[in-house]
């Protein structure tokens, strides 16, 4: 039935809330820590082992499919609320701020990607010797 | 007649909001299209109508709370709400690669903890640029530009003034929004299509609501990774900018 995968969806949020919100406690700010990611992580893991066992039918799929899809359409009411006007109000410093941070951020997006990353082409490159003379390097 | 009309749609005001979204979605999707050639998604088209929309509430209202705080609209508070919002973002999980976050972890750690640090420096580096020297008022500045969450947090915590704990909320609105507008513009040039990239680029904004709409507009399939990591990073922040980051700013700026 459709309404136990909005079941399955609605537990794992508020497990996901209450670890979160415990955790903040633990750490001692006034925060909910990562509740929502704990929350996808325990989904992502149950619904792999119920799809192994073959206990989650397409039905109760579609209850969970159904909030996915309505996530584009939820952000978008979500952006008709943001307080845009208070933002551009704060003046040049908040703006400053916000999009020199956002800007910064963006410029280390390649670098971390990388890191860890499986690079299948350096030793290749290095055998051949590349675009520059990393033999003569040596 | 309006005023039945009128109060119809006031009974329902999640209902509208429905209605309402579907229309915008619509109209943007077809603009994109017809005007644009798919060049500007259609979500994209969406989000910056919506972002218009919460300007003009604002406006108009003088509240914090955009569209949503004109009485006929407060569905809209309900249907963007951060409930139904953090339920949709948790079912995007539903189509998560288990393996690509397993792969992704440590990165996923790291961008975090440089995402809070790195945008706390530029805050305080602005905040300096405008005459900012006590290390209270610098430390908010940062903390909000970091997430306008976590500047309240910290400017109480610390009792910064409410200028100084209103502008670090500012800061941290612009970076939210230009997120949600800027992050289909720059995907391609920072390598934004795989979902490690994704859970970086979760990590290193932090701002669930710009993430969740940027990368919405981008390619919905990446939403799920970078929603993940930048959940944790409003935490993160709380825990570091008013402990860690205070007493070296203090350390610093005396």
């Amino acid at each position: 039935m459709v309404i136990y995968g909005v079941t399955l969806l609605a537990i794992c949020m508020l497990a996901g809330a209450f670890i979160g919100d415990l955790l903040g406690a633990i750490l001692g700010i006034e925060a909910n820590v990562g509740g929502v990611g704990i929350a996808m992580l325990i989904l992502v893991l149950v619904v792999d082992y119920l799809k192994k066992k073959k206990k989650l039918t397409v039905k109760s799929q579609e209850g969970v499919a159904f909030w996915s899809a309505m996530y584009i359409p939820i952000v978008i009411a979500m952006a008709s609320q943001q307080n845009v006007f208070g933002a551009i109000d704060g003046g040049p410093l908040a703006i400053l701020a916000g999009v020199a941070a956002v800007i910064v951020s963006w410029a280390l997006v390649p670098l971390l990607s990388n890191i860890g990353k499986e690079k299948p082409n350096t030793i290749s490159e290095e055998l051949i010797g590349g675009n520059t003379d990393v033999r003569d390097a040596k | 007649m309006f005023e039945m009309l009128s109060d119809v749609f006031q009974e329902n005001g999640l209902i509208l909001s429905f209605a309402l979204v579907g229309i915008v979605m619509y109209f943007s999707y077809m603009f994109s299209d017809k005007l644009t050639k798919g060049w500007l998604h259609g979500s994209a088209i969406a989000i910056l109508v919506g972002l218009v929309l919460a300007y003009i509430g604002g406006a108009t209202t003088g509240g914090e709370k955009g569209l949503s705080d004109i009485g006929l609209f407060t569905g809209i508070g309900l249907m963007g709400g951060g409930m139904l919002r953090d339920f949709a973002i948790v079912a995007t999980a539903f189509g998560a690669n288990i393996e690509e976050i397993k792969k992704a972890g440590f990165t996923g750690v790291l961008s975090l903890f440089l995402g809070v640090i790195v945008s706390f420096i530029v805050g305080v580096v602005i905040a300096l640029t405008f005459g900012y020297t006590d290390a209270v008022s610098l430390t908010t500045i940062g903390a909000g530009t970091a997430t306008y969450i976590v500047g309240p947090v910290t400017g109480t915590a610390l009792g910064a003034s409410s200028e100084v704990i209103t502008l670090s909320i500012a800061a941290g609105l612009v970076k939210s929004i230009l997120t949600m507008i800027g992050t289909p513009f720059i995907a391609k040039y920072i390598g934004l299509d795989n979902p490690r990239s994704a859970i970086v680029y979760g990590g290193l904004m932090g701002t669930t609501s710009g993430v969740a709409g940027g990368l919405a507009a981008t390619d919905p399939k990446l939403v799920p990774y970078g929603a993940m990591t930048a959940t944790f990073y409003t935490g993160l922040g709380c825990l570091l900018a008013p402990s860690i980051l205070f007493i070296i700013t203090r350390s610093i700026f005396g």
